[in-house]
């Protein structure tokens, strides 16, 4: 699993993927943080990390497009699958290798924290929260997205599905309000709304329940990626 | 040693591999040899554990590939017929993270160069795997496949986009490999098996057609031998003198080289000599033989007759 996600890491930094991610997840954070907090003279980080879920949906799919798509496609996946490691190791570790550089970007919120530090005491129990949170989305969002580039040779498909199911996500309370209606299907999509669990987070809640969702989507779509290769040797 | 029992592999209604067993010793050189889409690669990629079989079994020194893979896994060195190279690393990096990856407990960095030297790689160890030339990234393939001395070692066409010198280099290291472990490798190409292989297995359509030691293969398709001769008289003459040698059944007139020259082709009894009969034959019908060559059907001609008849009796069967 080492190898695997040491590998993973190193192949965002020798290729232009991980310096583009990196530039526009911090110019839309910087982006936010100058307009939200400068401009309105304000310490609290909350506008910012509920603006950045819209530029995550967009940024975890480009992090995660390749991971297996391109492993097919170069057939680089009969070394993998042909190595004593099992698929449950080589799975994490490519989810590990693409979480990586996701924790490298959201280091910036620490670099904001520091920056309000300087003029006002920052409400730093919030800020951690909150990068708790932001990454627990990001990654639960990225475990999809792993699982949708098993399914295909492509990674431009993998993004392009990666991208609208993210979007479907990020819309799902809009759903709920609009189906209210329907009182089964409005409660069952609000049960699985992100946005609902990662609000909390924002508010510097430290809620159980929210982690626990999160994690759950994590192992869920890790397991369902292991199931894809386990059927396709089937076959 | 590995054994492979009834091994089938089934996409839908199509059967790509039907029911092959065969057993290779350790320290057999194996050749799979057969024309392109006859299952090879299939039945390497159902040996390594890359696919499952639809039925039978494959057994890795006592353990079964899909009860344990691991342990199946880690005896096995396997180059498939494209190289699983990461394009976008250097030699060195990628054989470094091949290395984790199979878990190797040797030291690293002097394994790494032993066989980057074996393979003779050492002098691109540093260049990224896309500039390389299609030779080249072969080689680099077969290293990662020799990575932690694995005893059983499997080559899917080894040789395919090497250059002549290349092969034969290529040959070489195959065969003195074989002194160490045991490898299966395959080809479409019968010359090369020839020259590597202890034993070889022909197969065709997913079925094996022959398994038999190297030398043996030729001599047990063809029934009689065969007399080429080039002779310089009257077909005619020449045609009643050897007709009337013992041991011969049949003379046929191949074509015309000019210079009142023809060639023949005798086929004659196994077992009888008739060279001797033919030679004085010919001299006393004051004729004179220009070239003779004895010798059973070539491998090539053996290869391709039990492939025919192979897809003959299918078709047959199929009406």
């Amino acid at each position: 699993m080492g190898a695997i996600f040491k590998r993973e890491l190193s192949s965002y930094f020798n290729s232009a993927i991980a310096y583009i991610v990196m530039a526009v997840f911090f110019g839309f954070a910087g982006l936010f943080f100058t307009v939200t907090c400068f401009l309105s003279n304000t310490s609290s980080l909350s506008y910012v990390f509920s603006n950045m879920f819209i530029i995550i949906v967009y940024l975890t799919p480009i992090i995660a497009m390749k991971s297996f798509s391109e492993e097919k496609r170069q057939k680089t996946d009969q070394a993998l699958l042909t190595s004593p490691a099992s698929l449950f190791e080589i799975v994490l570790g490519k989810f590990l290798g693409a979480f990586a550089l996701y924790a490298i970007c959201c280091v910036i919120f620490f670099v904001f924290g520091a920056v309000i530090q300087m003029f006002t005491p920052a409400n730093w129990a919030v800020i951690i929260c909150t990068t708790i949170g932001i990454l627990l989305l990001g990654g639960a969002l990225i475990a999809i997205d792993i699982f949708i580039s098993a399914l295909t040779e492509s990674q431009v498909i993998a993004a392009i599905v990666g991208i609208a199911v993210g979007f479907i996500i990020y819309m799902m309370s809009n759903f709920v309000s609009m189906l209210s209606s329907v009182e089964w299907l409005s409660s069952a999509l609000n049960a699985i709304s992100f946005t609902n669990y990662y609000q909390n987070f924002t508010y510097g809640i430290l809620d159980l329940r929210d982690v626990v969702f999160f994690l759950s989507v994590i192992a869920l779509f890790l397991f369902f990626t292991i199931r894809v290769f386990e059927r396709k040797r089937w076959s | 040693m590995v054994e492979v029992k009834n091994l089938t592999k089934r996409y839908g209604n199509v059967t790509v591999v039907d029911d092959i067993s065969f057993t290779v010793d350790s320290g057999e050189i194996l050749g799979f040899l057969g024309p392109n889409g006859a299952g090879k690669s299939t039945t390497m990629n159902m040996i390594t554990g890359y696919i499952s079989s639809s039925s039978g079994t494959v057994t890795v020194n006592g353990a079964e590939v899909l009860d344990n893979p691991k342990k199946v896994k880690g005896n096995i060195g396997y180059l498939p017929e494209i190289p699983p190279l990461y394009v976008d690393m250097t030699v060195r990096k990628y054989l470094e993270f091949m290395f984790d990856l199979k878990k190797v407990k040797l030291p690293k960095k002097e394994h790494i160069s032993e066989v980057m030297r074996l393979v003779k790689i050492s002098d691109v160890s540093e260049r990224i795997i896309k500039h390389l030339s299609k030779g080249y990234r072969q080689r680099v393939g077969f290293a990662q496949a020799l990575l932690g001395n694995p005893p059983i070692l499997i080559l899917d066409e080894p040789t395919v986009g090497l250059d002549p010198q290349q092969i034969i280099e290529m040959r070489s290291l195959i065969r003195n490999l074989g002194k160490k472990h045991t490898v299966i490798f395959s080809s479409h190409v019968l010359s090369e098996v020839s020259a590597i292989c202890d034993r070889i297995i022909v197969i065709s359509n997913g079925k094996i057609v022959a398994d038999e030691k190297a030398e043996n293969l030729s001599a047990s398709i063809s029934g009689e031998q065969k007399l080429r001769l080039d002779i310089e008289g009257s077909s005619s003459t020449v045609l009643d003198a050897l007709k009337v040698i013992p041991g011969v059944i049949k003379i046929r007139k191949q074509h015309d080289i000019g210079n009142k020259t023809a060639r023949y082709v005798v086929e004659y009894k196994n077992g009888i000599d008739v060279r001797r009969d033919v030679f004085k034959a010919i001299a006393g019908a004051d004729c004179v033989i220009l070239d003779m060559q004895n010798g059973n059907e070539t491998l090539e001609d053996s290869f391709l007759k039990l492939v025919s008849q192979d897809q003959r009796k299918n078709i047959g069967g199929v009406k």
